[in-house]
């Protein structure tokens, strides 16, 4: 699943795995409209369509990176410019706290990013995106699923040898 | 006399509140004594592992484990106690989600010993000395139970059939628990035994719950005179209320604390922590950067608050890259 860091021999470079959250009314137009202008960004996210910025559940962002996400990206409508008002600014709150928690686990707040781009601003897209690819590359693979992995060893290690070993 | 059914209660990392409150069934307590077994209870009566090894499979009715699972020894107990019942409970906050001993899953485990054994005021232990696995002593060896890096709730161990919640379970959910086990008609697997909706359904206060809540600030309950009336929320505490399952009668609430969530979530949230952080973040009454910031501030350890009985069943588990 997770691909060697290229060391610049022809090794294939390891890829991030982003998954962006947009909302209908702006992002993700911005990123249709992206699309239809034919205007080329990283290939690293997984787009996910929500009503609004303010329907993201944080239950989502811990999915997305206990199941093996790099990175994740919310995009929503500009402040004030919410379809429903207050969403955006309802996920701008959790956002903030949420940076602190998951810096509490362990996984670096640049992994969380949180853009204002409306559904005029298509380019605004690439940039954000190739921003984001470029930043999560430099921190490299956040590999959960792998590290869950790791971690169960320790059930099932018999006891006394495991402990011997790690001395 | 037909037998009765056998009941085993075991504990393994917790604070023996678990242990105290079937103490706290006072006279109910011939109730259970009348109708089973009590075939394995190391914190009462004198019975040792290798009674429980003469068991057949499945012989024990039920077995109730409290506290989480921290060692190598503890593991076995719970793997030795699930072979030879028909029924595994997790039984209280420990075992059911990790508990607070679950929150040493946001430090590495040598940082745990070091303080232990070293840094912390009251010890002195000038030769570093660090528990061993083996001790060697008078030409006999012995084998000692090996501390877990990661602190895991009951059921990330072995199958777990239901689960009794609290921290610890109240004599009532305890006592609707036993007869609803002795009744033979069961739930179906994985039932938390407790009514499936939030505190609030319960709490005296929750007619002063504001529709809208907006917070202003946050306030911590030893830095503030609390209203013995009015929702905590309304008053910028935080409680867990809203995300957390009923049952325990409101009683902190009672005691004019907020809840902390000791019951976990309801059966329709995955994470506990996160659903709360969503519906407390969003109710925060600023519109900017440093003005959210600022009131978030009044919230010191998120995780700590929001995840205080649950950090080993979170999504996340525990802290990586240590």
């Amino acid at each position: 699943m997770m691909e060697n860091k290229s060391n610049g021999n022809g090794q294939k470079e390891w890829q991030p795995k982003i998954v962006a959250f947009f909302c209908n009314w702006c992002t993700y137009t911005a990123a249709d409209s992206a699309g239809v202008s034919r205007i080329k960004y990283a290939p690293n996210i997984r787009i996910i369509r929500v009503m609004c910025s303010g329907r993201v559940d944080p239950q989502f962002i811990l999915d997305s990176f206990a199941k093996g996400a790099d990175g994740v990206l919310i995009g929503g409508c500009h402040p004030g410019d919410c379809h429903y008002q207050e969403g955006n600014y309802k996920c701008l709150r959790r956002f903030r706290l949420l940076q602190r928690v998951i810096n509490s686990f362990g996984i670096e707040p640049e992994r969380l990013r949180l853009e204002w781009i409306s559904a005029s601003e298509a380019d605004r897209v690439r940039v954000v995106v190739n921003e984001m690819v470029n930043q999560v590359k430099a921190l490299g693979p956040l590999a959960l699923p792998q590290k869950y992995e790791e971690l169960k060893k320790e059930i099932e290690h018999h006891p006394v040898t495991s402990e011997i070993k790690e001395e | 006399m037909a037998e009765k059914p056998k009941v085993a209660m075991y504990w393994c990392a917790s604070c023996g509140g678990c242990e105290e409150s079937v103490v706290d069934l006072a006279e109910d307590i011939l109730f259970v004594v009348e109708n089973v077994d009590i075939i394995f209870w190391p914190v009462a009566m004198d019975f040792k592992r290798s009674d429980v090894e003469k068991f057949a499979d499945g012989e024990i009715l039920v077995s109730m484990i409290n506290g989480a699972i921290r060692s190598s020894e503890q593991y076995e107990m719970a793997q030795l106690l699930r072979k030879k019942s028909k029924i595994m409970i997790a039984y209280g906050a420990c075992s059911h989600m990790g508990g607070i001993p679950s929150l040493a899953n946001e430090f590495r485990k040598e940082l745990i010993q070091n303080y232990v054994y070293s840094e912390a005021p009251t010890v002195s232990n000038p030769d570093e000395t660090r528990p061993q696995p083996i001790l060697k002593e008078n030409g006999r060896e012995v084998e000692l139970p090996v501390l877990w890096e990661t602190v895991r709730a009951l059921d990330q161990v072995v199958d777990v059939d239901y689960y009794i919640p609290g921290c610890p379970p109240t004599p009532k959910i305890l006592k609707n628990a036993l007869v609803t086990l002795l009744s033979g008609n069961l739930p179906p697997k994985g039932t938390v035994l407790s009514p499936d909706v939030a505190l609030c359904d319960e709490c005296p206060r929750k007619d002063t719950k504001p529709t809208d809540l907006q917070f202003k600030e946050f306030k911590r309950p030893h830095l503030v005179e609390i209203d013995p009336e009015l929702c905590f929320l309304a008053q910028g505490l935080i409680c867990m209320g809203p995300a957390t399952r009923s049952g325990c009668e409101a009683l902190c609430i009672g005691g004019n604390m907020p809840c902390s969530g000791c019951f976990g979530p309801t059966s329709r949230v995955r994470d506990h922590g996160a659903k709360f952080l969503s519906s407390i973040a969003s109710s925060v009454d600023a519109k900017t950067e440093p003005e959210i910031d600022e009131i978030l501030n009044g919230i010191p350890d998120p995780v700590g608050t929001f995840y205080r009985y649950g950090l080993a069943k979170s999504t996340l588990h525990r802290r990586l890259n240590l």
